[in-house]
C-alpha cells in the first residue's frame, strides 16, 4: 500500500505533477487555486525544477510554450479569470502542438465574478476559448484521489498526443481535504521527443516550433492533421463512470463536485422508491457520447445538473438527440446544487410519467 | 455510521484547524473523511465554517446542507445553522460567546463556556478543542488516541510543547456537565 495523506485538492494536484516528472511551473496567484503555486514553490527547487511566479497570466502561459517546446514536462494553473487571459497562449500551444498541463480551478463568473465554486468554464475549455479549429483534452476529477491520478494521467496524455490537457476542477475540489493514497511509483509514459527544440549542435536539421503557416494549402493540411489527431483521441481516450444505470428510470448526468452530490441523491431517492443512476463524464472533451448509447434503451429520462446556466447540457442534448427528455437543474454565481432540490426534480419527473 | 459535522464561528477561533484535526484523527481511525472549509474572503473577526464528514463508507457528498453535529462558537452561526441539524442531532455551543440555547425540541444541545475555561487555562486558543471534547464523548466520532496522534502530525513541531495542554482541554470538554 502506498502512502496515505490527508491533503487539499490543490496540494494533491501539485504533488501529482511533481511525481509525474513536471519540473517547470509558471503561474500567477488567484483564489481558489493558489495552494498549487505555494506547493510548487516549496517543492520544485528540491527536484532541481523551476518555479517562477510570472508577472501575469499571459506571461505564464507563454513561458509554458517555451518550456513545453523543449519537451520537458510543464504546468501552469489558474482560476477562471486567469484562464481567460491564457486563451491566446492556449490557441498557440494547440497550433504548435506543444504538450502542457493547465489546471483550471473554476470560480464563478462572468468577469471578475466571485471566488466560490462554479462549472461555468465548460464552454471555454471544451469548445475553444481561443481562436481556430482546436481542441484540448479536458479531464474532470471528482475527488482528491482522482485529482492526483488524473493529473499524472494528464501529463501522459499531453506527451502522447502533443496536446494541452486541462484539469478542470472547481473551488470545492481545490479547497477540500480528503485522504489520498499515493502509488509507490507512477505509471509514467514518455514518448521520444524528436520534434523538441533542444539544440541541434550542427548534427541534425533544426526543429522549429511554430503555429504560423501563411500558405493556406499548407495550413489546411496542418489543420487536417490536427483533426485526425483529435479524432484519434475521441476514439481512444473517452472516459466516464456509470453508476447504478442497469435498470434506472432516470439518469443524472453530472461531473466533478456535482457528481458527488448526485451520487448521494441516488441513495436518498432509493429510500423513496425511485431508481436513479449516474452518468459521470470524466473526459469533458472528448465528451462520452458512447456512454449514452449504452444506457439510452434502459432509461426514460435524463437530468443534467451543473454549477452553470446549462453548458454541458448542450452536449447531453446532442448525445441524447431527442430520444429521451433531458431535464436541467443548475446553480450559478458560486451557489452549489442542493440534494433536496435535485430530489424534488426527481419526484416531479416521476409524477409526470406516473 | 456517518457523521456530518459543521463547525462554525469567527475567523481566528480555530474553526478550520479544529475540523482538520478531527478529519485527520478519523483518518487515523481508518475512517473515510472529507474536510471542506468556507474559503470566502474571511479573516480574523469574519465568519468561518468547516464541514467534516466521517464515515465507514466512501464519502459521497463533502458539501453539506444538513448535519447531525453542529459546533458553534458565535451567535450568527447558531442562527444560521440551527435549522440545518437533522432530527436527533446535537448542537455543541460555546456558551461564553453565544447568548442563547437552541429553540428546537427535536435535537439536543450541550452548553460549554469553552472560551472562558480556555482563558482560565491561560490560552483562549484551546476553546475549540474543549468543544471537540464533547463531540468525542457524545458521539465517539474519533478515538482519543487518534486525536492525540493527529495533534502531533498536524501541528508544526514548534507547537508540540502545547499538546499536553490541548489534551487536557479535550478531557475538560469530554467531562464537562452543565450546571
Amino acid at each position: 500500500m502506498g502512502q496515505r495523506m490527508l491533503m487539499k485538492g490543490n496540494e494533491a494536484i501539485a504533488e501529482a505533477a511533481i511525481r509525474a516528472g513536471c519540473i517547470h511551473y509558471f503561474g500567477y496567484p488567484i483564489t481558489p487555486q493558489t495552494e498549487i503555486a505555494h506547493y510548487m514553490a516549496k517543492k520544485l527547487p528540491k527536484v532541481n525544477g523551476v518555479f517562477l511566479q510570472a508577472e501575469s497570466e499571459v506571461a505564464a502561459i507563454n513561458m509554458v510554450y517555451g518550456a513545453g517546446s523543449t519537451g520537458t514536462r510543464v504546468m501552469t494553473s489558474s482560476s477562471s479569470p486567469g484562464i481567460s487571459l491564457k486563451q491566446e497562449g492556449l490557441s498557440y500551444l494547440a497550433g504548435a502542438q506543444v504538450p502542457a498541463v493547465v489546471v483550471n480551478i473554476v470560480r464563478a463568473g462572468p468577469g471578475l465574478g466571485g471566488i466560490q465554486p462554479s462549472q461555468s468554464d465548460y464552454f471555454q475549455s471544451c469548445k475553444g476559448g481561443g481562436h481556430g479549429d482546436y481542441r484540448q483534452i479536458v479531464l474532470a476529477p471528482s475527488s482528491v484521489q482522482e485529482l492526483y491520478e488524473l493529473t499524472v494521467e494528464a501529463f501522459n496524455l499531453s506527451d502522447k498526443y502533443r496536446i494541452v490537457t486541462i484539469i478542470q476542477g472547481d473551488g470545492i475540489l481545490g479547497q477540500m481535504m480528503e485522504v489520498v493514497e499515493f502509488r509507490d511509483t507512477e505509471p509514467i509514459e514518455r514518448p521520444e521527443t524528436p520534434w523538441a527544440v533542444t539544440g541541434h549542435e550542427n548534427k541534425r536539421a533544426q526543429n522549429v516550433i511554430t503555429s504560423i503557416h501563411l500558405n493556406p494549402a499548407v495550413l489546411e493540411q496542418w489543420n487536417r492533421n490536427l483533426q485526425e489527431k483529435y479524432n484519434l483521441i475521441k476514439e481512444k481516450e473517452t472516459r466516464y463512470e456509470l453508476y447504478n444505470t442497469d435498470d434506472s428510470d432516470i439518469i443524472i448526468v453530472a461531473y466533478g463536485t456535482v457528481a458527488r452530490i448526485a451520487k448521494s441523491v441516488i441513495e436518498k431517492a432509493k429510500e423513496e422508491g425511485f431508481n436513479v443512476g449516474l452518468l459521470r463524464p470524466i473526459t469533458l472533451w472528448p465528451f462520452p457520447q458512447e456512454a449514452f448509447e449504452k444506457v439510452i434503451d434502459r432509461t426514460k429520462a435524463f437530468i443534467t445538473v451543473e454549477m452553470s446556466a446549462g453548458q454541458m447540457l448542450e452536449d447531453v442534448k446532442l448525445s441524447v438527440n431527442g430520444r429521451r427528455p433531458v431535464y436541467f437543474h443548475g446553480r450559478m454565481g458560486g451557489m452549489v446544487p442542493e440534494r433536496d432540490d435535485i430530489l424534488k426534480l426527481i419526484r416531479d419527473i416521476y409524477g409526470k410519467s406516473a | 455510521m456517518t457523521y456530518e459535522i459543521i463547525m462554525a464561528g469567527f475567523g481566528g477561533q480555530g474553526i478550520l484547524s479544529a475540523g482538520m484535526l478531527l478529519a485527520h484523527a478519523a483518518m487515523l481511525d481508518g475512517k473515510q473523511v472529507s474536510w471542506l472549509p468556507s474559503y470566502g474572503p474571511e479573516m480574523r473577526g469574519g465568519t468561518a465554517n468547516s464541514s467534516v464528514v466521517i464515515s465507514d463508507e466512501p464519502v459521497d457528498c463533502p458539501v453539506l446542507n444538513s448535519a447531525n453535529v453542529l459546533i458553534v462558537m458565535n451567535r450568527p452561526s447558531l442562527d444560521k445553522f440551527e435549522s440545518w441539524v437533522v432530527k436527533d442531532g446535537i448542537v455543541i455551543i460555546d456558551s461564553s460567546i453565544v447568548n442563547r440555547d437552541i429553540t428546537r425540541t427535536d435535537i439536543a444541545s450541550f452548553l460549554i463556556p469553552a472560551t472562558k475555561i480556555a482563558s482560565e487555562m491561560g490560552n483562549t486558543a484551546f476553546a475549540n478543542i474543549i468543544l471537540l471534547g464533547k463531540l468525542v464523548k457524545e458521539k465517539n466520532a474519533v478515538t482519543v488516541e487518534s486525536f492525540r496522534k493527529s495533534l502531533y502530525e498536524v501541528l508544526p513541531k514548534r507547537k508540540h510543547h502545547m499538546i499536553p495542554l490541548e489534551m487536557e482541554a479535550l478531557e475538560i470538554g469530554m467531562n464537562y456537565t452543565s450546571a
